[in-house]
């Protein structure tokens, strides 16, 4: 087979600086999956950019070619007219984007912006144009390709906006298409499905596909070709079930060793001790009303509901759950930065023969106390760090807040909380943007500890961290649990990397609890097809354990198409029971 | 449907507004001691003149001067009867100026229409000035039109308006035979509307115009750059690009269309800024607005007068502010259809 797109010796650069892409060479041959993979910096998306002739402007193209071969002749993509690249750029060559929230324009309705692609390159008239943008709504999976049409992208949800951009790319059939970490937004099942109807795309249409990615479990389901990335060079390339299964680079080994897995064999978790309590959540619910626009009537949204939780001291309990399942909403009652609607409880005992105190109902000095003794860990440490204080008055902040020690013994405190998260008590001078993402979590950790406290609130803590990265935070993590002797309530949407840090879990689906287990039980002995399809939708980086979409799909769905004996809809869903000792499950008897 | 459902609900808060408005300029006119009247009697009885004491208290009665403040305020209003019946803003009659001893209707009467007539020209201006150039200057961003665009902007911003307004006139004068002060040649004055005179009013805008447009002009222009190279950078652009579209097509489909909505929402905020921003420049081109008007009887204490022009910006304020809203709602489906996110 010929090949349909060379790249050869690329070489990007900005300004003056070293060359971010340097020397990258690869083919890809018609009808192939090639991944390119690597973690963040490593130039895999300014590579697939250049293929299209969209880098940022101040990016220049050092050296190399980009050859595109079509039936008509071959055509050097980096020096054709700009004629020429927009007649190829969604015709010949498409590609989607990472995010589909924000990829596609929120004011005008994807029919519109579909059919755009049509309109620019095909010139078929609007009868026409419409019936082939709602044949591809079909095939991308919408039930009602005409409301699809008529919908704006912010009526959808993140998978539904995916498979728009994926219809959108796919419309003038193309023989390439560039797909640039197409579903690193998307839940895992989600994620499993736009996997799956790319793959049933390429087959029927018998296109290229370029897969840039940071998640070798992605790669094993839709790559033959794998290149690997790290800071601009490629460190590895072949076929894939030699770079996968006998991986040569060091570089790729260590991206093996990172990647978070669910074990294969149980590891049986520590002994819980339900009589020592810290954080007790009682038949919490919290409803929110919308208003939603001037002259509509307001909308009652249940968060979560009826969910009863308890952090055993020491130990850490993982929630976990796709966005809009309600674990979030968890975290902030516990913390006591939301009431609860009036029924529920949070109970916080700080100490192991301390009377447990209502987290909603303290008096000032004991909402104080609280406010030491529990801290949170937030998403994304690009955020959560001010950018214009230096690591040291952030870092120094809280104690200030709670008069604690004079300034030498705040600094001295927070120079040794560096220490702990492995950071160089020197960096306190810095600004927070000296610092990489892996960096700024652990300040962000180090600064939650310096009040002493009992009780963590991990909220995705690592869901914005490459996958090396990833790793370390958890170790990081789970030393300084044992260390401070502290209490973890992680919230997650990842199970692989709950797995890990976990003694017990809770998955939570449509704003109820579904099933609750110890990790060995909850990963080898699921009962609900919720946590099956969870399980089942985790791609491993292994070629022979592709992702079973059936099971995927089977649990996916909305509670109203779950088994009988699970099925609930709207507010009366069945009660958790529990099928073995520590083993609760919502289902109907 | 809803739209229409929308448009009635805007105009009902709208009057609402209007009605909290007329309270709150009431209340402010009247807080300063005394009104017109006392103090002119104060003074003649000082000097002695009798009859002149009489007629101001019979004016005293006849505007209700001589009731409680609340009542005062419902019978200028037009809620409550006076003297006369009922005979408020409502039923359009806008009382007796005291400075000019006229009733206000008649003092203010064509300058009304023609200060709607030189602000909205200005606001015209505005846009279509600041519309090309912002848009010119954010695709165009850091290059030699960028800086051109910007530096005339400046100038702009910074030039105050009276002087802009001399320079000008004497050499529109001087080159181009543009007629000097007010709005009209003054034989179309109290004449019933022609052709000639669209003609002479249309002339005589053309420097007003300029005058109280540029600076507007070149604050929009800047805000409306700021915002389309936000626009610019966001990811929808990108997909766009790689759909092949071609890049003046692509710039007013979708970044432009973006940029656009805080441009429409400043409608509101620029017919006031305007007409206050104006009062200088009426004076030194003569202008027949409202604007000296209400510098004079803030300055007298000339209540009536005074209420009616600030209540005048007021409801220009306000249409404009529903104007930009609804305007919105037709432009943004986000607003549209209430979605707090993307």
């Amino acid at each position: 087979m010929t090949s349909l797109l060379d790249v050869d010796g690329l070489t990007i650069g900005f300004g003056t600086a070293l060359p971010v892409v340097n020397n990258v060479s690869f083919s890809v041959r018609a009808g192939e999956t090639l991944a390119l993979v690597g973690e963040s910096g490593s130039g895999k998306t300014l590579t697939c950019r250049a293929v299209l002739r969209i880098l940022p402007e101040t990016a220049q193209v050092r050296g190399g070619g980009i050859t595109f071969h079509q039936p008509d002749g071959a055509t050097n993509l980096l020096t054709c007219s700009s004629r020429h690249m927009r007649r190829i750029r969604g015709n010949r060559i498409a590609m989607i984007f990472q995010e589909p929230m924000r990829s596609l324009s929120p004011l005008h309705r994807l029919g519109n912006q579909v059919g755009e692609v049509l309109r620019i390159h095909r010139n078929l008239g609007r009868a026409e144009t419409k019936r082939r943008v709602l044949a591809q709504f079909e095939k991308v999976g919408f039930a009602d390709p005409e409301r699809a049409w008529r919908s704006y992208p912010f009526e959808m949800s993140g998978g539904m906006r995916q498979r728009a951009m994926i219809a959108m790319a796919m419309v003038a059939e193309p023989e390439l298409l560039i797909a640039d970490e197409p579903t690193t937004a998307l839940d895992v099942t989600t994620q499993a499905q736009v996997l799956g109807l790319i793959r049933r795309l390429q087959k029927d249409t018998g296109m290229a596909v370029i897969l840039v990615t940071h998640d070798l479990g992605v790669v094993a389901n839709m790559a033959q070709q794998v290149v690997v990335m790290n800071k601009g060079r490629v460190m590895e390339s072949g076929c894939a079930s030699d770079v996968l299964g006998a991986p040569a680079h060091g570089y790729t080994k260590k991206l093996f060793a990172a990647a978070p897995m669910i074990p294969e064999v149980a590891q049986p978790a520590r002994a819980l001790d339900h009589r020592d309590i810290i954080l007790d959540l009682r038949s919490v619910s919290k409803t929110y009303t919308m208003r939603a626009g001037g002259w509509r009537k307001p909308v009652q949204i249940a968060a979560c509901r009826d969910v009863n939780l308890q952090v055993v001291r020491g130990k850490t309990l993982a929630v976990v759950g796709e966005s809009g399942s309600g674990k979030t909403t968890c975290a902030r009652i516990a913390l006591g930065a939301e009431r609860p609607d009036p029924g529920g409880q949070v109970l916080f005992a700080p100490d192991k023969d301390d009377a447990p105190l209502p987290v909603h109902d303290m008096t000032r000095v004991q909402r104080t106390a609280f406010q030491r003794q529990a801290q949170m860990v937030f998403q994304d440490p690009y955020s959560s760090l001010s950018p214009r204080m230096r690591v040291q008055s952030a870092m120094i902040e809280p104690m200030q807040i709670h008069n604690i020690g004079n300034r030498a013994e705040q600094l001295e405190k927070a120079a040794e909380m560096l220490r702990w998260v492995g950071l160089d008590p020197d960096m306190l001078r810095r600004y927070p943007h000296a610092f990489s993402g892996g960096q700024r979590q652990r300040l962000s950790i180090a600064r939650a500890l310096t009040l002493d406290p009992r009780l963590l609130i991990c909220d995705e803590p690592t869901s914005a961290l490459d996958v090396s990265v990833q790793d370390q935070i958890l170790t990081l993590l789970e030393d300084i649990r044992d260390r401070a002797a502290l209490s973890y309530l992680f919230i997650s949407h990842d199970l692989a990397v709950v797995a890990r840090i976990a003694d017990e879990v809770a998955v939570m689906r449509a704003g109820v609890i579904v099933e609750q287990a110890p990790p060995e039980t909850l990963f080898y002995n699921p009962r609900h097809p919720y946590t099956c399809a969870l399980i089942a939708a985790q791609p491993e980086p292994d070629l022979a354990r592709p992702i079973d979409l059936a099971l995927v799909a089977k649990g996916a769905g909305s509670p109203a198409s779950w088994p009988d004996q699970f099925r609930f809809e709207g507010a009366d869903a069945p009660m958790l029971r529990e099928l073995d000792p520590g083993h609760l499950v919502r289902c109907h008897v | 449907m809803t739209f229409l459902k929308y448009a009635v609900y805007r105009f009902f808060t709208m009057l609402l507004t209007l009605w909290v408005v007329s309270i709150l300029v009431f209340t402010i006119i009247n807080l300063p001691p005394g009104d017109y009247l006392s103090n002119q009697i104060a003074e003649l009885r000082a000097t002695g003149q009798a009859e002149g004491v009489a007629k101001a208290e019979f004016l005293r009665t006849e505007y209700a001067l001589d009731r409680p403040i609340w009542e005062q305020y419902l019978i200028w209003v037009g809620f409550a009867p006076g003297p006369n019946g009922f005979s408020g803003l409502i039923q359009g009659d806008f009382g007796w100026s005291f400075e000019f001893d006229q009733p206000v209707g008649e003092i203010v009467g064509d300058a009304l229409w023609l200060t709607v007539l030189v602000n909205l020209a200005a606001v015209l201006f505005v846009y279509v000035v600041a519309l090309p150039l912002g848009v010119l200057a954010a695709a165009k961003a850091e290059t030699w039109t960028d800086y051109t665009a910007g530096f005339a902007g400046y100038l702009g911003l910074a030039t105050p308006n009276f002087l802009l307004a001399l320079i000008l006139f004497y050499y529109g004068h001087k080159y181009f035979d543009i007629p000097i002060g007010g709005l009209m040649d003054a034989n179309f004055e109290g004449e019933p509307l022609s052709w000639a005179k669209v003609k002479s009013i249309a002339i005589h805008l053309i420097v007003p115009t300029f005058v109280i447009g540029t600076s507007g002009a070149a604050a929009m222009m800047q805000r409306l750059r700021a915002n389309m190279l936000d626009e610019l950078s966001k990811p929808y652009v990108e997909t766009a690009r790689a759909k092949g579209l071609a890049p003046a097509r692509l710039l007013a489909k979708y970044p432009l269309r973006m940029a656009f909505n805080p441009f429409v929402a400043d409608i509101g905020n620029l017919l006031p800024a305007m007409v206050s921003g104006s009062v200088l420049v009426s004076v030194v081109l003569a202008l027949p607005t409202i604007g000296p008007a209400l510098l004079a009887a803030l300055k007298s204490q000339d209540q009536f007068l005074a209420a009616f022009v600030l209540m005048f910006v007021a409801l220009l304020t306000l249409v404009g502010t529903m104007i930009s809203d609804l305007l919105l709602v037709l432009l943004d489906p986000r607003i549209r259809y209430g979605s707090r996110d993307a």
